[in-house]
């Protein structure tokens, strides 16, 4: 506790840049997965090539693809952009089997009666699919959660500054309590991430807890 | 930008001597095999253990929270509190190894757990009705049908186990992460490229394996196989594939 | 319908091409140092802004830094920092391409670094090559006196077993029994592994990839025999290390200089100059025991002493 009661500005600072760079690719990656997860369960042909492809990209080693984005965006290289594009990557690799098995878990007696209702195509997706996805997605969300709340912290390697700064510095001046406090708030903030992430999924589904 | 990537991947020089592509790529697989295999040493039985006597259930669940801890981090506490007190080498393989470890116990975990907890109760009451000891019961009717999920979380942590490896080149492990820090530190773009393309090409080659050794080691009546050829639809939502408990946090 | 599967069919090729961009930029290089100087290198910074200080990854680079910042900003220069960058060859490229627009830099390593060639060892000449050796968008400020130079260092174990070798050169026969460890970037350098075996026919049994506070533990513990640290780095005096001496001036003089984007020199000279004046071997030395042995902060340590020269 010695060494954060003497940092606290610096490690707020950080944790704000952390939340910032591991929350923002998890909409955004939301918004990309779900057309591509619809589209995944909608064609036979689609499922295997989406999920296969998507799988790949988790693949690529974070550190790669930091290295790697100010070449395929054209960025700077200090550019927070090229973390929050490769972020929105691993979270797109990982929600698009999320998104499609959710849908796909709707029973097809559930479907068939909002058919039976008058629910059509767009409306049909939006107002019974999606909403009997949400568990689904949300198991899906919050792995994403965590694993991008581990991954940006790699990024301090290449001078993009969140609580990943903590890890390093204290690794390489061999400082214990700036370690220590570097894991324990990555590991706070992913338990944060995936209670409100819980909460929200509660919230959308009130028909689970009846 | 490709044909610079693709001269460093052949070029025949980059592939020899202690620091070429030949022997990281030895160095990352037998990390990578070192890694998994003890491992699931130690979750396999564990897992076999929670879900057969339905004790302990927190271990999973703590597990389950631990993946929450930022490899980075986990990786530079080992190096800094455990490098140290191993002599020569070592000291730049262990705390490495550990980590990795540490990283790969949840998925098999996770999957062997559930893989016993989804069998069938029936099945196992069957199996008590036939006169099998509980050591029976396990080894003949549990550990088969737990096999797809057991297997499906070992995939999922072969494929953490290399692309993580790649961060521990940090602390000074060899394997093909030293191709992405090295690559980084000298600002040479077309080796960390060139790396990140073996891992790629590693991690799929390494779960294409695997995933035939499913095939051969998964009981035909577990997998569904031959009852779908009998026509058969096994219930939506059984199929729990090779992702869905197969989740991962790595860096 | 029709539409919604052109929809579909772009978004799945959209994320296959993202795979596949990550080496297909279209055969150029917007990283490569030229397009870079071409490209954003004065667009970013032109026309004023905030100075952004950046700084390698190793804590002298940072605490420097630091310094400048401090000394910037008591002048009423808005100025912060960006450390932990990487290695001359990626904080360079943030220079360039107007993330950053001053660093600290060592004379004869930046001469190196931009001609090849160079082969300079006096301070004044190193410093005088360095400047004609510099592309039209940088400038380097006056030097300092302090200077931290690459060295080859062991513990005094080592030290007693090679017997009575001092220098590299004498070091030739003895190499193939020790492990060297040293940041990455020493692997390719020309002063570096390259440049030892070139100069001095030193080869060293094996290499490992070690930086920072891991690499002195390394050698502390003998898991690396001897390390390539920075003569003013305070673990050399604690752990009574000894330097073997570089007889035929390898490594150079490297003095500490400001590097600055060519456009911005003018805010920042009068600053920077004040420093690099104040600026010693021995008072670098100091302020790196207080960050990296008695673990105090980098931006306080640079604060006080900025305050003691009166420069803060």
């Amino acid at each position: 506790m010695g060494w954060l009661s003497t940092h606290g500005g610096d490690v707020w600072t950080l944790l704000l840049q952390h939340v910032w760079l591991a929350a923002v690719p998890l909409v955004i990656g939301l918004l990309v997965a779900l057309p591509l997860g619809w589209a995944a369960r909608r064609w036979r042909a689609a499922y295997p090539i989406l999920v296969t492809t998507s799988g790949l990209l988790y693949t690529v080693p974070s550190l790669a693809l930091f290295i790697l984005m100010p070449l395929i965006l054209g960025t700077r290289i200090l550019d927070p952009i090229n973390v929050v594009a490769a972020m929105t990557v691993y979270t797109v690799a990982l929600l698009v089997r999320s998104v499609a098995d959710g849908l796909g878990a709707v029973p097809e007696d559930v479907r068939a009666a909002a058919t039976a209702m008058g629910y059509r195509g767009f409306r049909r997706l939006l107002a019974v699919d999606l909403p009997l996805a949400v568990p689904v997605l949300t198991a899906g969300l919050r792995v994403a959660a965590v694993s991008n709340v581990s991954i940006v912290s790699v990024a301090s390697l290449i001078g993009v500054a969140q609580l990943g700064n903590l890890l390093t510095d204290g690794y390489n001046r061999a400082i214990n309590g700036e370690l220590i406090t570097g894991i324990v708030a990555c590991l706070l903030l992913a338990l944060a991430f995936d209670w409100i992430i819980r909460g929200i999924g509660r919230a959308l589904t009130p028909w689970t807890r009846a | 930008m490709i044909p610079t990537i693709w001269t460093w991947l052949t070029s025949a020089q980059n592939w020899v001597g202690s620091f070429g592509i030949g022997n990281r790529l030895a160095q990352h697989v037998g990390y990578s095999l070192l890694v998994v295999a003890i491992a699931a040493v130690i979750a396999i039985p564990l897992g076999l253990w929670v879900g057969h006597t339905g004790r302990g259930r927190w271990v999973v669940s703590a597990t389950n929270a631990a993946r929450a801890v930022p490899t980075l981090g986990l990786l530079f506490a080992l190096a800094l509190w455990v490098g140290p007190h191993i002599p020569g080498r070592a000291a730049f393989v262990v705390p490495s190894v550990i980590a990795l470890v540490l990283l790969a116990i949840p998925p098999i975990l996770a999957g062997t757990y559930a893989g016993v907890e989804a069998v069938d109760p029936a099945a196992r009451d069957a199996a008590k009705g036939l006169g099998m000891t509980p050591r029976q019961v396990l080894a003949r009717v549990e550990l088969p049908c737990a096999l797809p999920l057991l297997w499906s979380g070992l995939r999922s942590a072969v494929l953490q186990v290399i692309a993580t490896a790649t961060i521990a080149a940090y602390i000074g492990l060899g394997g093909l992460g030293r191709f992405l820090i090295d690559g980084l530190a000298q600002a040479d773009y077309a080796q960390t490229a060139g790396g990140a393309i073996l891992v790629c090409l590693l991690a799929l080659v390494a779960d294409g394996v695997l995933a035939l050794v499913q095939r051969v080691v998964v009981s035909p009546g577990v997998s569904g196989r031959r009852r779908r050829r009998r026509g058969i639809i096994l219930a939506p939502g059984k199929d729990m594939g090779h992702g869905n408990v197969a989740h991962t946090t790595r860096a | 319908m029709k539409r919604t599967t052109t929809a579909i069919a772009l978004a799945g090729v959209a994320l296959l091409a993202l795979t596949a961009s990550a080496c297909g930029s279209g055969g150029s290089d917007p990283l490569s140092s030229s397009s870079a100087s071409t490209g954003s290198g004065g667009s970013a910074s032109a026309g004023g802004g905030a100075v952004v200080v950046g700084s390698a990854d190793f804590s002298e680079s940072v605490l420097l830094a630091e310094i400048y910042a401090g000394a910037l900003k008591a002048k009423g220069v808005d100025a912060s920092t960006k450390t932990n960058i990487g290695s001359r060859e990626i904080y360079l490229k943030a220079l360039e391409d107007g993330s950053v627009q001053v660093v600290p830099e060592y004379t004869g390593a930046l001469a190196l670094f931009y001609d090849k060639s160079f082969d300079k060892t006096d301070p004044n000449e190193v410093y005088d090559a360095l400047k004609a050796a510099l592309p039209k968008n940088l400038t380097v400020l006056a030097k300092s006196a302090a200077e931290d130079n690459d060295s080859i260092v062991v513990t005094k174990e080592t030290a007693a077993m090679l017997g009575g070798v001092t220098t590299l050169s004498g070091l030739k026969d003895k190499a193939g029994t020790l492990t060297l460890g040293a940041p990455p970037e020493f692997q390719t350098r020309p002063q570096g592994i390259p440049g030892l075996e070139k100069a001095y026919g030193v080869v060293f049994k094996d290499y490992v990839p070690l930086k920072g506070q891991a690499l002195v533990q390394a050698l502390k513990n003998g898991q690396v025999q001897a390390a390539n640290i920075f003569s003013t780095d305070p673990a050399i005096a604690v752990n009574g290390f000894v330097t073997i001496e570089d007889d035929k001036k390898l490594f150079g003089s490297q003095n500490v200089v400001p590097l600055v984007a060519a456009d911005r020199a003018g805010e920042v000279t009068a600053a920077l100059d004040a420093v690099s004046a104040k600026l010693t071997t021995q008072e670098l030395t100091n302020l790196l025991k207080a960050t990296d042995v008695d673990k105090q902060d980098p931006k306080a340590v640079a604060a006080e002493w900025l305050k003691a020269q009166g420069l803060g």
